[in-house]
């Protein structure tokens, strides 16, 4: 008789050995590599003891995966979903099947990382460039990047991007009160650390006093008016100033392109190109401006180069601008961005191309015109007479009752002041939806006439588009979704994500992104809600934020969150902000140094110098510790205007610090605030606890440790977790209680990207407290295991307490004979189907591995196998066995048509080119281009989906 | 007659009476790899001496260079617009940056002779 207990057939921890890549059996094996006995001993001796905690986390059993589905079911449940007519930037819309289904939902798009490796990256590179083409179709300008966070945030980059750039001599930025109210509250935010400005009026009354260097216009207006900005664009750029418009896509089939009536630079979000609103995100935001600026743009830019057979390739170009090699002199801070989003919006104009998009929009501009007739017969009138898609109604002392009974007909108006309304229209309003406004406002149910007279006169005759945008061929092929479906398998097919190896990518855990954890977000409950809907209907995304809210507190032992930020990047500032307001409200405000180590992440010195501190490094020993000596001399020295410490844990260099209490509390000592960079937090979980030894402020990437996927570069969420004393510093939202004390808005919505925070509530839900711990083990016992294997042949160039490593291994490639490059190395890891570690950061010339708990031993021997046998090359390449030019790492990586070509003239074989293992020859992954020419790309900059001309003169 | 001096951050400096003119040193240029960018001053520019004065791009790094001795921005090489890559070919000639009008000669005396620069390469 089986007398297994029910409560273990039931299998209530079932998900975590399907996060869990080792196998039980598999781990004794790993442990008698490194030589420990157990896990409890490999975490005894890699964590100092002076950190680890023996308090188990704080938080339910694991739970499975249908009870948690089943839970976060309820909570959609308990959101209301109203037909939202807010507008202010966020507008419903319908994500094309073929795009939610094989893009959104899919994870050969959403699993991918930042395209840093071009060569296996193209088809995402080839969607992003489609968005950048777009933008710049769209808007009229000269280039645009790819991407940004949020419309906020981009209209802020442009401010700092027109200062830059800009003759004026002057410190005001000046923005038109017809800008949405959330950019106008981040560009607050924003402008004061940098000693900008920041006037806010009416353009044509109070331009002239202002004397700015830039201006803000928003294109249509908040309120919905079409005004032709033409004479204030002259004027300003008489005065010298530069012109930045926040525009709406949509519109922008419609309207005359900002670029045609000169502006400088153009930003928006491009969320209504097929991204549900999600109560305000994730979504891609643009920048678009003047090829003259493009080495200030902010951000990531897609270009276009060749390969080594003069193939056109694709790859991130004029990287120099960004933190990453600028740091602290970066042109932002920005990092993890949107991609998965902007991929969506190019998709979604591919897949609609331009007259269908047109076609959208006129529907909606029709409907909007059908509205405003109806709602003149009614006896209202319009504060604005031109309009693309928003009315703003006047209805004196009526507007709170409208508001109301709106809202019982399931309609969400936006309330202007007390006697107006905003109504905002969309893809998705119908006709009957126009029925039920126009009942709100007293109407029979009559729609009205809807064909004739109605339409064109809202939009100004001058500003009526007249040239033709999207006209490259991408945008005009793939319109049956049979097209559709096969471009996009094909772009897919390019690239290798999660679904085809594993990534070892140190710094990024790159770990497992469950089907059951990103189920929800597309949910409609989760998706169809506007950011700024009232509280009372958000009950379910409440319930998340808040239990999520609770978790996040236990894991790391801090005592509030905020969840505006979205990245990591966006919480560093965020952190940075609050600690200046603490410093702020006890009367010590000039505390402006900040101290970081040269080991640090390019965002933390870039994030510092937005935050209007002044970076002072700190040098690291030969261990790859922080100097604690010269930190102390350093806090010393500055202490009378030391703001904080920036400090990861565990370290950059992947081991775990000894004396990290001690090095907070020198900072301590010295008057500062400890931030404490958590992109390494997957190496603490249930181990340790960032609160207890010190840090005050802390980033959460939940694109790392909790789930939420890359998406080749984006989303992200980096909420921070702050201590008791700095909590009421957390940023503000306009449209949430707000303490006094608070720091202004960091992001256009109030918890940045909520319908992804499923993800990381369903991924703590499911592992539980003990799974978590689990977790961290398995994470530290990967990495060490391939410190160990790999160490023979490329030392591990840091180790921590007891000769080991955190959760993730540099090795060291410095000494490499034979004229081999570290890209040899990675570019040659693609011949065997696998992608290559970290590059040269934070190390030149090293490579970052982080395997992630969620790799099984299986792949994680089969990456250290091509590592070992790339080793035995470069062998042989000194032994002179192999040539020193013409060898398979230098030209790596091979393409089939590399292989296949009649002339084969290298000195050694195809075969070795093309399987250099037994494993390719089951599973064999081509590149689409061989090795991409960088220089080439930067010295001759393209930055728009290049004419098909140019691939066919290359296959000639 | 001219006379050459340099710099730790590899600069060189060619005196002609009161204009000094500045490039990089071969030693940089190789260091550097190919250049894609060079951000050049504009002529009229007043620095101090250790100002940020230019920056030199290759695709992976992003190289500040110092105004070696306090003065004006005289002629600015603007070739390099089209052809940064003339620094990676000849550093020492076609491929200087821009010239100064050298305002506090006492400056000179804190830079490199070519025996002392040789020097200080060979320690690195
Ligand atoms: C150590 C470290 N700090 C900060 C960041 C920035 O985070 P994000 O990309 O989310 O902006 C990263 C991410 O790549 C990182 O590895």
């Amino acid at each position: 008789m089986d007398r297994t207990p029910l409560q273990t057939l039931e299998q209530h921890d079932d998900f975590i050995s399907r996060h869990i890549g080792p196998r039980d059996s598999d781990i004794q094996a790993m442990l008698d590599t490194i030589g420990v006995e157990s896990l409890d001993a490999l975490i005894v001796r890699a964590v100092p003891s002076g950190l680890r905690s023996d308090t188990p986390l704080d938080l339910p059993p694991a739970r499975r995966e249908d009870d948690v589905l089943a839970e976060l079911r309820a909570m959609a449940g308990q959101n209301t979903v109203l037909r939202s007519m807010i507008g202010m930037g966020y507008y419903d819309c319908f994500t094309p099947g073929v795009i939610l289904r094989n893009v959104l939902e899919n994870p050969g798009w959403y699993t991918a990382y930042t395209p840093y490796q071009p060569e296996i990256s193209q088809g995402r590179l080839e969607a992003l460039l489609n968005f950048q083409t777009m933008v710049m179709d769209l808007t009229g300008m000269e280039m645009a990047n790819a991407s940004l966070l949020d419309e906020a945030t981009a209209a802020a980059e442009a401010m700092t991007l027109c200062r830059r750039v800009g003759k004026k001599k002057s410190d005001s930025f000046f923005v038109s009160d017809a800008c949405h109210t959330q950019t106008i509250d981040v560009l607050r935010t924003r402008a004061a650390p940098l000693g900008i400005s920041l006037i806010v009026g009416d353009v044509r009354t109070d331009l002239a006093d202002a004397d700015p260097f830039g201006i803000l216009l928003q294109y249509p207006a908040s309120d919905g008016a079409v005004e032709d900005y033409a004479d204030v664009v002259a004027t300003a750029h008489d005065a010298g100033a530069l012109v930045t418009v926040a525009a709406d896509l949509l519109a922008l089939t419609l309207l005359t392109p900002p670029g045609e009536w000169d502006a400088d630079v153009v930003v928006g979000s491009a969320q209504r190109f097929g991204v549900p609103m999600g109560c305000g995100g994730p979504h891609a935001a643009f920048l678009a401006t003047r090829e003259a600026y493009r080495r200030s743009i902010p951000g990531r830019l897609v270009g276009v180069s060749i390969d080594m057979a003069g193939r056109p390739a694709l790859r991130l170009a004029l990287q120099t601008r960004e933190q990453h090699i600028r740091r602290e002199k970066a042109t932002s801070n920005i990092c993890t961005a949107q991609v998965l989003l902007a991929v969506m919006a190019g998709l979604y104009a591919v897949y609609h191309g331009p007259e269908r998009l047109e076609t959208i929009a006129r529907r909606v501009h029709r409907l909007t015109s059908v509205a405003a007739a109806g709602l003149r017969g009614l006896g209202f009138d319009m504060a604005n007479d031109s309009w693309f898609d928003t009315l703003c109604v006047r209805a004196p002392g009526a507007a709170s009752s409208l508001l109301t009974k709106a809202r019982t007909e399931g309609y969400n108006f936006r309330q202007i002041d007390d006697g107006t309304l905003g109504l905002s229209f969309d893809e998705t309003t119908t006709t009957d939806d126009i029925a039920a406004v126009l009942r709100i406002f007293g109407g029979d149910g009559s729609v009205g006439e809807t064909d004739t007279g109605v339409e064109d006169d809202a939009i100004p005759s001058a500003l009526r588009r007249t040239s033709p945008f999207l006209t490259h061929p991408v945008f005009n092929s793939y319109h049956s979704e049979t097209e559709m479906l096969r471009y996009l398998k094909r772009l897919q097919d390019k690239d290798i994500a999660l679904d085809r190896s594993m990534i070892p990518l140190g710094s990024c855990t790159m770990k497992l992104n469950a089907t059951t954890e990103m189920a929800p977000v597309t949910w409609p409950e989760f998706g169809r809600i506007h950011p700024f809907a009232p509280d009372d209907q958000l009950v379910g995304y409440r319930t998340l934020i808040e239990g999520l809210e609770v978790m996040l507190c236990r894991a790391t032992g801090f005592d509030a969150v905020s969840f505006q930020p979205n990245a990591g990047s966006q919480g560093e500032y965020a952190g940075l902000l609050v600690i200046r307001a603490y410093h702020e409200s006890r009367g010590e405000g000039g505390r402006d140094i900040c101290l970081i180590p040269s080991s640090a992440h390019g965002t933390n010195p870039a994030s510092a110098v937005m935050a209007g501190l002044k970076v002072v490094v700190v040098d690291c020993d030969d261990h790859g510790n922080i100097d604690v000596d010269d930190l102390k001399a350093k806090a010393e020295t500055h202490a009378d205007a030391l703001a904080a410490l920036m400090v990861t844990y565990p370290s950059t260099h992947g081991v775990f610090e000894e004396p990290i209490r001690d090095i907070c509390a020198i900072v301590h000592d010295n008057g500062g605030q400890v931030y404490l960079d958590g992109a390494n937090l997957n190496a603490m979980l249930g181990v340790c606890y960032p609160a207890d030894f010190g840090a005050d402020v802390s980033h959460m990437n939940l694109h790392k440790t909790f789930c939420i996927p890359h998406g080749g570069g984006g989303p992200g969420m980096g909420p921070i977790g702050v201590q008791a004393h700095l909590a009421p510093f957390l940023p503000s939202h306009h449209t949430q209680p707000m303490a006094d004390e608070a720091v202004g808005a960091i992001a256009a919505a109030p918890w940045g990207s909520p319908s992804i925070l499923t993800i990381s509530w369903a991924y703590i839900a499911m592992m539980g407290g003990n799974g978590l711990r689990r977790a961290t083990e398995l994470a530290i016992l990967n990495a060490n295991y391939i410190a160990h294997r790999l160490n023979p042949y490329f030392p591990v160039l840091y180790t921590g307490p007891g000769g080991l490593v955190a959760h993730e291994c540099i090795v060291d490639l410095r000494r490499l004979e034979g004229d081999i490059s570290i890209d040899d190395v990675a570019k040659r890891l693609v011949d065997f189907g696998i992608h290559a570690p970290t590059m040269s950061f934070p190390v030149a010339d090293t490579l970052m591995i982080e395997p992630t708990e969620s790799e099984s031993k299986t792949e994680i021997d089969r990456f250290c196998d091509a590592m070992i046998a790339v080793h035995g090359e470069i062998a042989r390449v000194e032994s002179g066995a192999l040539d020193r030019e013409d060898n398979p790492l230098r030209n790596a990586p091979h393409t089939l048509e590399d292989v296949v070509n009649d002339s084969w003239a290298h000195a050694y074989s195809r075969e070795e080119a093309a399987f250099p293992s037994a494993a390719t020859r089951e599973n064999k992954y081509w590149p689409p281009v061989g090795r991409i020419d960088q220089v080439y790309g930067d010295r001759n900059f393209v930055c728009a989906c290049p004419p098909l001309d140019a691939y066919r003169d290359a296959a000639d | 007659m001219s006379e050459m001096r340099f710099t730790e951050d590899h600069e060189w400096v060619r005196i002609e009476g009161d204009v000094a003119t500045i490039g990089i040193t071969e030693y940089a240029q190789d260091q550097l790899g190919d250049i894609v960018f060079i951000d050049l001053p504009e002529s009229g520019a007043e620095f101090a001496q250790g100002d940020d004065a230019a920056v030199i791009e290759s695709v992976k790094a992003a190289s500040d260079i110092y105004a070696p001795v306090s003065g004006e921005v005289g002629e600015v090489n603007e070739a390099l617009d089209v052809e940064p890559a003339t620094v990676n070919q000849d550093a020492e000639g076609e491929g200087w940056l821009f010239t100064l009008t050298i305002s506090d000669p006492g400056e000179l005396d804190n830079l490199m002779d070519a025996d002392a620069y040789k020097a200080f390469v060979a320690k690195l």
